[in-house]
């Protein structure tokens, strides 16, 4: 009798690699319409909020679950069908002209999609791993001279013109102030949150400065160049992958036919090109912005 | 027409003695190939040369030598059917070549297609799946409706007819980077389900199908369109995204 | 021996309905008690093994392509006759019968071919049942088109491949049995002995081709299936592997072989272009709606363009000669196979030929005037009335391509010339085999049990078979008689119980065979199969091809014994028994392809007539035509076998009486 196996049969891992595949495309449009707020001049209060917003918001929250998913079965089920796809053919060819037949994107999906893997982990390190999880994750400052000669640093306050002294906050682990020096009234708690120390009461909510982990990470004197050339490469591995991934998605779907194939194809060239290209222009922009 | 001349040529062969054994690429020399021979024919004159020198003569699989058969195979110069498109190996000219060339002959590669010997693979995987489901389930006994009182849209005719085109070499499978057997599937499934009479029963066709072509060992599909561009009868892609559609309906 | 076709009594249209009535049958429950061997899958042998699978016998198909799927039915082009009459234009049963007839020269037996037309309209149904995608109009209906010899248009289709589509249509109904476990099938396995029990077929010993190994394997009834004999003559459009050994095992064993000088030369073909052609590749008959055929008025012409001095196009119309048009104004290029084959040797024998091979042999089939006239036709279609040269030769290369796009493609693969600017060169091909083994009514040979069905029986073409009524033939046999009197047969069998294939009788054959294959492999001769095959070819081709004559025909006879002999004395068979080993496969068929030739110059030479496919010099008139004896010659010539020296076969007359058609000669003027 015949069975559907729609996670272990051929067929079914393809639909999932689609489905997660092309999820995965709509996260980066969204993943980089935030990012190109970096582009924006004295976007440091615009970034910080919507990273904010990004890690707060239940809606999206679940999103990006949905992401981590998409990202997990989309590696496994490509690592799978790739084990699988090697056992298909044992012994090899003693010469192959492959190119005659196919584009290189479409032969290196794995291998593009590893590299991509790869990059996702350093990036998440990089930045998601330290807001989400990093103690000492900076919080947003901003340089402030209510009175002339008075410029000093203020954290910034998630409620409009709330602006907390930089000297007046404690963080995490610092050490009380030394003998003589008044003690600080104010206390960095749960990574954002701001307590009155004597009250122990929240007076604020602090921005993350997700934007100038970013800054620093692509300026780093030592190393900045070479974080955005991987950054750069990167994106070259993944406009690769999206060359092929795009319509391969809708012919995995059972999307095919004269009319709309061209211009899903069309489409995807386009999405492959675009896409990375203004991904890749920010650390550039960043690494060579005075 | 560049009219015919002679060529030599160097052959480089797959031998292998039989499924058990190693085998092992061999190089031929070859002299005097008219350039009007076909590729199997240049085969044939370096199988004379060889019986004459008491050698063994190398195996390969051909029967129609008009491209309709789909006995013959033959990895050619790193490309299923040779260097030419929209034909086999039985239609391959040997003026694709020049004077000096040097020629890998393989055979179809697949764990689901074995070596039997030399160039020879046993692709009775193909008439399994057929057998699993590449059928319409009526009797043979005539008494059927009249075969005029179901008209079909000719485009759907048309359509089903070019899935039908598909001669069962295995050039999709041996191409497929990843040994993938989908565009021979696909084709089957779609010339049924493009026709009211196979439509009756499109669900349990590619179910089995499917379900058989996994279990003989073929590879995944990942849409690269190898086969499509190796296919020597053109069969387009659009049949294996109709498979993909027709099992999607058939699984929910 | 008598010959009794057992043709029923009875008013011809009611012969086959009668028939069946009276027929025995064998009850469900007894049928998987026995056993069928079925040899061959093409569209006869896939459609029996798969009826019988269906009806619930226990059947047993070999075949020895690697896939039932690949018998060289698949390569019929053209198209299927049946008697629809679904165009309106006045054809029936009656008609199709007659045209049948009347195509194979008067030499086909009425009641097989009545019966073979009433179930035409079957196999449509059937095969459009089992999804096979024919053509159709845009209204959704089945399309039609029309070929030689005939007057309406009752040929189904689907593009140049309708073998092909066929098949796999009775391939898939095969599978779908094989699926269900009622047929076991057999690859790459070839018959190589027929065994006979107390005189009743009873099983085969096949070769399992990969192995080497000999395999007894009995049955109730044994099915040859094995297609035709065109091969004998090494080139033809046959597949390579295409033999008579099954046909031949049987004949040696008993069964008469009947008319085999009746061979169909295909007048489309690729000319040969060297020694170390393989095969000829067939160019649709449909080409000669469209193409004109010539050669140059002037030899000094041909001569000049096979030495390449001058090209066809140099040529001036005055300077052509459009041979068919002038011999046969009323059918022109469309006369039937036979007709224009000759005609086209003719030609070439008189030095006219234009390909540059050793032979000489090629006439042009030219396009240039329907690229005229229907790029005319199409630019006024487009309202343009005043086309410039130019536009309507452009405008008439498009309504080729659209119509014979594919053709002229492989063409140009195969030939490395465009058909379209220059015509294309052919020259006629051994295509098909109208002899075959003597059966008789039931489709049973002269041994009982043992039947015979769609080519390489003899039954309905006569001595010349049209257009797209091969497929008809194949398909009518497997699904629509054989089922009924195979099971007549069977009706007597089902108390008969398991046969062993331990009985003496199995061991014998089984021995026979092996002595065989080491005589082969033991041989250590200095020559291959092939050059013996290809001097056999030679032979025929030269003798026993078109035009056969007394003296050529006893010469033949001669060297075919003598070539025999040096056969068997120094042939080379490399390798051993116990593997894959096509050169010992090919020196097994030779073996059998060497004899049969020798018969077939025999038969050639017993019938002093002209009919058909066999065309006896001495037998025409004043104009070349065919001259046919139905006094002396209205005969079915079968021939039986007494011993390895094949001069001593016997000929068996089976006179032919033609109740319902009024003999006539044949005319295309």
């Amino acid at each position: 009798m015949a069975k559907s196996a729609l996670l272990k049969s051929s067929i079914g891992k393809k639909y999932w690699m689609a489905l997660t595949g092309l999820f995965l495309c709509l996260f980066l449009v969204g993943h980089l319409a935030g990012n190109l707020q970096l582009l924006m001049p004295n976007s440091q209060l615009q970034f910080n909020q919507y990273a904010l917003f990004m890690t707060t918001n239940p809606a999206v929250k679940i999103l990006s679950y949905l992401t981590y998913i998409s990202i997990l079965f989309h590696a496994v089920d490509g690592i799978l069908l790739a084990i699988q796809n090697k056992k298909a053919r044992p012994v090899g060819y003693a010469k192959s002209n492959p190119s005659a037949n196919s584009s290189f994107a479409s032969r290196n999906m794995a291998v593009l999609g590893t590299l991509v893997l790869v990059f996702i982990a350093t990036h998440m390190i990089n930045f998601w791993a330290k807001m989400h999880f990093d103690e000492k994750m900076p919080l947003m400052t901003q340089t402030i001279e209510p009175a002339p000669g008075m410029k000093s640093e203020y954290y910034v306050g998630r409620a409009v013109g709330q602006y907390y002294q930089v000297d007046q906050v404690k963080l995490p682990g610092e050490k009380e102030p030394e003998a003589g020096l008044p003690p600080k009234q104010l206390e960095v708690k749960n990574g954002t949150d701001l307590y009155n120390v004597q009250a122990n009461v929240k007076v604020g909510e602090l921005y993350k400065d997700l934007h100038k982990i970013t800054f620093d990470f692509f300026k780093d004197k030592k190393y900045g160049l070479y974080f955005t050339l991987f950054y750069v490469f990167s994106m070259l591995v993944l406009a690769f992958h999206l060359w092929h991934g795009f319509q391969s998605a809708f012919q995995s779907l059972g999307l095919n036919n004269p009319k709309w194939t061209p211009i899903i194809k069309f489409a995807g060239k386009a999405f492959a090109v675009i896409v990375p290209i203004l991904f890749a222009i920010i650390p550039l922009y960043i690494h060579f912005s005075k | 027409m560049s009219a015919a001349k002679n060529i030599n040529i160097t052959l480089k062969i797959w031998r292998q003695k039989n499924a058990k054994t190693k085998g092992g690429i061999e190089t031929y020399k070859l002299d005097n190939v008219s350039t009007a021979s076909s590729f199997l024919e240049m085969l044939d004159q370096l199988n004379e040369q060889l019986v004459n020198e008491r050698k063994e003569p190398v195996a390969f699989d051909h029967d129609c030598r008009e491209g309709i058969c789909g006995s013959c195979s033959l990895y050619i110069n790193g490309r299923a059917h040779g260097p030419d498109t929209g034909i086999t190996t039985c239609q391959l000219h040997m003026r694709m070549f020049n004077d000096g060339d040097t020629i890998f002959v393989e055979p179809w590669r697949s764990k689901a297609f074995p070596v039997i010997k030399d160039l020879v693979v046993d692709r009775s995987a193909f008439d399994r799946i057929q057998q699993a489901g590449g059928f319409v389930s009526v009797n043979t006994s005539g008494r059927t409706i009249d075969a005029n009182s179901i008209p079909v849209p000719k485009d759907d005719a048309d359509k089903a007819f070019m899935a039908a085109a598909c001669i069962g070499c295995g050039a999709c499978v041996a191409t497929c980077k990843n040994g993938s057997a989908m565009l021979f599937v696909g084709a089957k499934v779609s010339q049924y389900a493009l026709l009211p009479q196979g439509k009756v029963e499109a669900t349990e066709r590619v179910l089995n199908m499917v379900r058989q072509m996994d279990e003989e060992g073929f590879g995944n599909c990942t849409n690269t369109g190898a086969c499509e561009i190796e296919c020597p009868k053109g069969i387009s892609l659009e049949n294996i995204a109709r498979m993909n559609r027709e099992y999607l309906k058939a699984s929910l | 021996m008598k010959l009794d076709s057992k043709i029923p009594e009875g008013p011809l249209a009611h012969k086959w309905t009668n028939h069946k009535n009276h027929l025995k049958l064998v009850a469900p429950n007894n049928r998987p008690k026995i056993d069928i061997i079925v040899v061959g899958t093409g569209l006869a042998g896939a459609s029996a093994a798969a009826s019988f699978g269906e009806m619930g016998y226990n059947v047993s198909a070999f075949c020895f392509q690697d896939s039932p799927r690949r018998a060289h039915s698949i390569a019929a082009q053209g198209g299927i006759n049946a008697a629809k009459n679904y165009q309106n234009d006045g054809d029936s049963v009656y008609r199709l019968f007659y045209d049948t007839i009347k195509g194979g020269d008067y030499r086909a037996r009425e009641a097989n071919v009545h019966r073979l037309a009433e179930v035409s309209g079957s196999i449509i149904d059937q095969c459009v049942a089992q999804g096979v995608p024919f053509a159709r109009e845009y209204g959704g209906m089945l399309d039609n088109r029309s070929f030689g010899g005939t007057q309406v248009q009752r040929t189904f289709y689907a593009a140049g491949q309708t073998g092909q589509q066929l098949l796999l249509g009775a391939y898939s109904a095969l599978s779908r049995q094989i699926g269900l476990g009622r047929v076991k099938m057999y690859n790459r396995h070839e018959m190589l002995e027929l065994v006979k029990v107390n005189g009743k077929a009873r099983g085969i010993i096949a070769r399992n081709l990969i192995t080497g190994e000999l395999e007894r394997h009995s049955a109730h009834a044994v099915i040859i299936a094995s297609g035709g004999y065109g091969n004998v003559y090494f080139l033809s459009t046959n597949a390579m592997g295409s033999n008579v050994t099954a046909s031949w095992k049987i004949h040696k064993q008993g069964a008469l072989f009947a008319n085999p000088c009746f061979v169909q030369i295909h007048p489309t073909c690729i000319p040969v272009h060297g020694t170390n052609q393989s095969k000829l590749t067939l160019m649709s008959e449909s080409l000669r709606n469209s193409g004109r055929i010539w050669v140059p008025k002037k030899k000094e012409d041909a001569e000049a363009i096979r030495a390449g001095k001058l090209k066809p196009t140099q040529i001036t119309e005055e300077d052509r000669d459009y041979f068919l048009e002038r011999r046969y104004p009323a059918f022109g290029n469309l006369v039937p196979r036979d007709v224009a084959s000759r005609a086209a040797k003719e030609r070439c024998d008189a030095g006219y030929g234009i390909e540059a091979n050793d032979t000489n042999e090629g006439v042009y089939l030219d396009f240039s005037t329907e690229i005229k006239s229907k790029g005319k036709q199409a630019a006024y279609a487009q309202g343009n009335h005043n086309p410039s040269e130019e536009e309507i030769i452009k405008l008439g290369k498009k309504w080729l391509e659209e119509k014979y796009g594919n053709l002229f493609t492989m063409y140009q693969k195969i030939t490395d010339e465009n058909p379209y600017e220059t015509p294309m060169k052919i020259y006629p091909a051994v295509h098909y085999t109208m002899g075959g083994v003597w059966v008789d009514y039931n489709l049973m040979s002269t041994i009982p049990g043992c039947f015979v069905a769609g080519e390489a029986n003899f039954s309905d073409h006569g001595a010349n078979r049209l257009g797209a009524s091969a497929l008809m033939q194949g398909l009518a046999d497997g699904y629509f008689v054989l089922p009924y009197t195979v099971s007549n047969y069977l009706a007597d069998e089902i108390r008969t119980g398991k046969i062993s294939t331990d009985l003496p009788e199995f061991a014998e054959a089984e021995s026979n065979v092996k002595k065989q294959i080491d005589t082969f492999l033991n041989n250590n001769g200095s020559k291959t199969v092939d050059h013996f095959h290809k001097r056999l070819g030679l032979i025929m081709w030269n003798k026993v091809g078109m035009g056969r004559n007394e003296q050529g025909l006893k010469q033949a006879i001669a060297e075919i014994a003598q070539l025999k002999e040096e056969f068997y004395s120094d042939v080379f068979v490399p390798g051993s028994a116990d593997e894959l080993n096509p050169e010992l496969e090919k020196a097994l068929r030779v073996a059998d392809f060497i004899e049969l030739g020798q018969l077939m110059a025999m038969d050639a030479l017993q019938r002093n007539e002209s009919c058909g496919g066999h065309f006896r010099e001495e037998y025409q008139d004043a104009e070349g035509e065919t001259l046919r004896d139905d006094e002396n010659f209205k005969f079915v010539g079968a021939w039986e076998y007494k011993g390895s020296d094949i001069s001593k076969a016997e000929l068996h007359k089976e006179e032919l009486k033609y109740e319902e058609i009024k003999i006539a000669a044949r005319n295309y003027k």
